[in-house]
């Protein structure tokens, strides 16, 4: 079991709504209903399904930026839920996440040197010199330069403030990275880059990724295994080939089929 | 036999800075019962070529030079009375976002009702039959003529903005990125959808994506934009089978395909200022 770094069992989350007409009743929604996945260190998990499927509530609970209705999260064998929050923070070093929307998730007022190094500074890593190394380095091995430190992330491209994100959370060198839909915001060009970057950045430093998407044309270039999910439950889990030639679940058999352009054969022009 | 569309020539740059060409000699053709996508990148122009043909520019934005043949009209020389008799009457737009196209305030049926009302000049029991028979056409129980924008789903929502568009049983249709907000499988539907209806209107459907699947599943035509101006234009199976322009096969190399057999290669623009100079 030691090449688990991550996994889950029997997770469940219930959120209440509002409905009717005046928000008066409540309809209970399950998010996550009895899902249980497990994360292969140094390789790929991506958990896939349309929205409201409970993929991204998923990575929450798993990261336990939520509560969970019942089920554990094991990360490198322990239970997060039993850790004090002391020790919840300083696990949460090992499991960083990037998110999607990388307008959204940088702070406005901060320099990009400030926000990359944001996380050694919380976990007290090194002395202000040796941090700011870190935060050069990380950056320039993104793809943007030490000058990038000084500015704000409105002075940067779509693209550049992924990799910008990126940087971020690679900066405490995890072990598992929550990647939630990183390129669903990004035109298909500056996608291909941040995807090549992700791999890469997998291979060098030996990570582990959780990676969220509803785009299957993506999953089949990054991911090692994956689950299927449909109104908060896993429907199919298998390797990837697996999955993409012979899957077993309706479910799983329509969402392939609805891919644009499947029945096109690729071409390869160089 | 003659073009339903003909752009020629068009070519748009903000008021303030007219030599910034966003859009940059632009010519295409569209014939009845045909769909030409125009594909591109953010910022390649495509929303503002269609923007631009509809007479819809934000007053920012200049048409400075180029034609618009509509069923053999210069719309150019129309007043906006004129194109607004045009808009939604001949040729039907869809945008992206169904919420924000739609009013929250007035239920589905009464906005597919206005555009009846306001074009045809319908009332009555013969508009409430034209609502019906169009619920139906995009496949929305009658029931949900009732229902306020946000009681449908995104799906349905867009279906209801395909309702209205051909309402009027327009001659073209525009869509700019109808599916791009949806689900996967309601995106299928959607564009199956919309192909059925072109062909049994025999409309011309000028159709906006930055998704090449997208433009594989629905395309006869295909216009590849690139910095303001069109690069290549072809037959679909031309333009996605033996691409010629640098760009053109730069862009298809960032696609991740289905089989996962294509190594992913992104631009090298570098490369591509080169071979395209």
């Amino acid at each position: 079991m030691s090449d688990i770094i991550l996994s889950a069992q029997n997770l469940t989350k219930t959120y209440k709504q509002r409905s009717g007409r005046f928000g008066f009743g409540t309809t209970l929604i399950k998010a996550l209903d009895d899902v249980s996945i497990s994360v292969k260190q140094g390789a790929t998990l991506a958990v896939v399904g349309e929205s409201g499927s409970g993929k991204s509530t998923l990575a929450r609970c798993l990261l336990q930026l939520q509560p969970l209705d019942a089920g554990q999260v094991q990360f490198e064998g322990r239970n997060l839920a039993a850790l004090s929050g002391a020790e919840l923070r300083a696990a949460r070093r090992h499991m960083q996440m990037v998110f999607q929307d990388p307008f959204a998730s940088l702070n406005p007022r901060m320099k990009v040197g400030e926000i990359v190094g944001e996380g050694l500074l919380i976990h007290k890593l090194g002395n202000a010199a040796e941090r700011r190394d870190k935060v050069a380095a990380i950056l320039q091995r993104v793809g943007l330069s030490v000058d990038d430190m000084q500015k704000y992330p409105h002075q940067f491209s779509g693209g550049q403030r992924q990799r910008i994100g990126i940087a971020r959370a690679l900066v405490l060198e995890p072990k598992l990275v929550v990647c939630d839909e990183p390129v669903s915001a990004l035109d298909v060009s500056i996608q291909a880059q941040i995807l090549l970057l992700l791999k890469e950045l997998q291979q060098e430093m030996g990570l582990s990724y959780l990676f969220i998407s509803h785009d299957l044309r993506v999953v089949r270039h990054v991911a090692d295994e994956i689950v299927v999910m449909h109104r908060g439950r896993v429907v199919e889990h298998g390797g990837v080939a697996q999955i993409y030639s012979n899957p077993q679940q309706d479910y799983t058999r329509n969402l392939l089929n609805s891919i644009p352009g499947r029945h096109r054969p690729a071409v390869v022009t160089t | 036999m003659s073009a339903l569309l003909q752009v020629e020539g068009l070519t748009v740059a903000p008021a303030a800075q007219p030599q910034r060409l966003l859009v940059n000699n632009v010519s295409l053709t569209l014939q009845a019962g045909r769909t030409t996508c125009i594909v591109g990148e953010s910022g390649s122009g495509k929303s503002l070529t269609a923007l631009s043909i509809m007479g819809l520019l934000p007053p920012s934005l200049q048409r400075r030079s180029g034609r618009v043949v509509f069923q053999g009209n210069d719309l150019a020389g129309y007043s906006n009375t004129q194109m607004q008799d045009v808009r939604g009457k001949r040729i039907g737009m869809i945008f992206q976002e169904p919420m924000t196209s739609l009013n929250p305030v007035l239920t589905v049926g009464y906005q597919i009702g206005e555009t009846l009302a306001f074009h045809l000049g319908l009332s009555g029991r013969v508009l409430q039959a034209r609502i019906a028979a169009l619920l139906e056409q995009v496949g929305i129980p009658l029931e949900r003529a009732g229902s306020y924008p946000d009681e449908l789903s995104g799906g349905q929502r867009q279906r209801v903005m395909i309702a209205m568009a051909i309402a009027c049983e327009p001659a073209m249709l525009i869509a700019d990125e109808p599916t791009t907000a949806l689900d996967v499988t309601v995106q299928a539907q959607i564009l199956a959808l919309l192909d059925e209806l072109k062909s049994r209107m025999n409309m011309g459907m000028l159709f906006i994506t930055h998704d090449f699947g997208v433009v594989a599943d629905i395309a006869d035509e295909v216009a590849v934009m690139f910095r303001g101006e069109i690069v290549e234009m072809g037959a679909v199976d031309k333009v996605l089978g033996s691409p010629q322009h640098p760009y053109t096969r730069a862009l298809l190399d960032c696609v991740p395909d289905v089989e996962g057999k294509k190594p992913l290669k992104p631009i090298d623009y570098a490369w591509l200022n080169g071979a395209a100079a």
